[in-house]
């Protein structure tokens, strides 16, 4: 990635500026020239605004529609999102210690979450939402269902990890069963958990989503299908977007959060 | 603490084939109560087999080692292991790694962190309490595992190639400091090691192991004074003993038939 830079033999506080911020600046102006081309495509008569809208287009009608109810849907959404993905992870975390530290509930159950965890949870909500109903409650259950197995995969496998050399000296010092799992095992799966995190976040996502498209009275998801429904475009992108800047900044943060714990790994 | 080995063979199954590979065959010795013996032998006449006995992570086939008289069963307080890699755990301080044996052996907490400070000082590392295992270098790693060994105070340490992993300048340092550490903690040692100069350098007598399976060759007292300062290694004595021992593993090598050893000679 950050390959050095080859400096010539000229410089100046411009110059500087840029080899310093390279990747930033062409990030950002790439991002930048998207946008314009966006914008002045439709204007130049070579694309339809009805079908691709324009960043203005879509900055009034994101303006309409804060002025019309929209915080509401973001919390219904958000809440969603947040209670589906605390279930998640208050369950999957004590479950998949317990499946994952003792060797015959493991043999029994990896095979099974891990057949669960490939499986499209999307597919699942039409059922869902035939037992839950349309509201609130059947989209947290998208939710745990998105993140749930990612979560539980991730601490099995980080529970049974233990490194080989700290096992054996834990052992030399006379340590119990108990003590190998709350000095080695727990520690050794946090990694494990948090590159976990990063997958749930991202299911979960499409849960929410994906489940308010389909059945819901309320949500960015389902301000969204509405919006598809009466062709409006614009309304549609600003979902998009306000769901992409959102994935985006948790992503970021758990990435974070994973670099810090990645000097966990013996 | 005095260890001895009585008729000790140690049998590895083989998990395809069910075949039996013996590891270790009637290895018998003494080391006496404070010295400091060296294990060396070919590669694979199971010197770490027996390093794994003694710690009782592993079970002898048959035979016996004996702690002042009593047949190890298991591991105990009374021994403690120094490993190749410093397996130190990468979430926890210096400080919580020394005091990480005394944990689990449920020694009260300030106990535990008052031992640890006295001989993160005695391993030279003062300073570095509140430091993390990738923060330091490999001879400092080192260091805080044989701290973390010390500090059960057990009544025999075991060494498994503690310097195999770093360099030759680091590994020489090492050997000093490790002599110096033993001079004042006074304790049992069994060292294990594939280089005959290190041997030399540190021990009170060096066992010498045949190739698989391992049986005891030969036993050398090395008569060097202590404490030895590095020039020893200059020394026409320690010339000799060098080239003794080499001459015994270079036999035992030969007898492998592996390739290139014919080149030794």
């Amino acid at each position: 990635m950050n390959r050095p830079t080859v400096r010539t033999g000229r410089s100046g506080p411009w110059l500087d500026f840029f080899h310093k911020n390279e990747n930033t600046l062409l990030a950002v102006g790439a991002m930048l020239a998207f946008l314009a081309l966006w914008e002045l495509l439709p204007d130049l008569g070579l694309a339809n605004p009805f079908f691709t809208s324009s960043p203005s287009r879509i900055v009034t009608a994101a303006g309409w529609l804060f002025a019309h109810g929209f915080w509401n849907d973001i919390l219904v959404s958000l809440g969603e999102f947040a209670i589906g993905m605390a279930l998640a992870i208050l369950f999957s975390i004590p479950l998949g210690l317990l499946l994952g530290w003792y060797r015959r509930t493991n043999a029994a159950f990896e095979p099974f979450v891990t057949m669960l965890n490939a499986m499209p949870r999307v597919a699942l909500l039409p059922l869902i939402i035939l037992w839950l109903g349309i509201g609130m409650a059947s989209k947290v259950a998208a939710v745990f269902l998105g993140a749930f197995f990612p979560l539980i995969v991730n601490v099995m496998i980080g529970v049974k990890t233990v490194d080989e050399t700290l096992l054996k000296c834990a052992r030399s010092f006379g340590a119990s069963d108990r003590q190998v799992f709350t000095t080695l095992a727990l520690p050794t799966s946090v990694p494990f958990l948090v590159a976990g995190m990063r997958l749930a976040l991202g299911r979960g996502l499409v849960g929410v989503v994906v489940g308010e498209m389909l059945a819901s009275t309320a949500g960015v998801g389902h301000m969204m299908a509405l919006a598809s429904s009466t062709f409006q475009t614009d309304k549609m992108f600003v979902g998009l977007i306000l769901l992409a800047g959102f994935g985006y900044g948790l992503t970021e943060l758990l990435k974070r959060l994973e670099k810090r714990f990645e000097s966990w790994r013996p | 603490m005095r260890l001895e080995a009585r008729k000790v063979c140690v049998e590895y199954q083989m998990r395809r084939s069910q075949e039996r590979v013996s590891a270790l065959q009637d290895v018998n010795f003494i080391i006496e109560s404070g010295k400091f013996c060296a294990i060396i032998g070919p590669s694979g006449c199971g010197k770490t087999s027996l390093l794994n006995v003694i710690a009782g992570l592993q079970t002898t086939t048959q035979g016996d080692f004996l702690l002042d008289g009593q047949p190890i069963q298991g591991p105990g307080r009374n021994r403690a292991m120094v490993f190749q890699s410093a397996a130190l755990l990468p979430w926890r301080t210096i400080l919580r790694n020394v005091t990480y044996g005394l944990e689990l052996q449920h020694y009260p907490p300030a106990q535990s962190r008052d031992i640890a400070s006295e001989l993160i000082q005695l391993v030279g590392l003062k300073g570095f309490e509140e430091s993390y295992p990738r923060e330091l270098s490999g001879g400092m790693q080192q260091r805080v595992n044989l701290a973390r060994a010390l500090a059960t105070s057990p009544d025999i340490l075991l060494m498994d190639e503690p310097l195999a992993g770093l360099d030759a300048q680091m590994r020489e340092l090492m050997q000093a400091e490790i002599q110096r550490i033993w001079l004042q903690a006074q304790k049992t040692t069994v060292y294990v090691t594939h280089l005959i100069d290190e041997a030399v350098f540190l021990a009170d007598e060096v066992i010498v192991l045949t190739a698989r399976p391992g049986t005891v060759r030969t036993v050398v007292p090395i008569d060097l004074p202590r404490p030895r300062p590095l020039v020893i290694k200059h020394s026409d004595r320690f010339h000799h003993l060098q080239s003794m021992l080499w001459d015994l593993i270079e036999e035992e090598f030969k007898k492998l038939g592996e390739p290139g050893s014919e080149r030794l000679s």
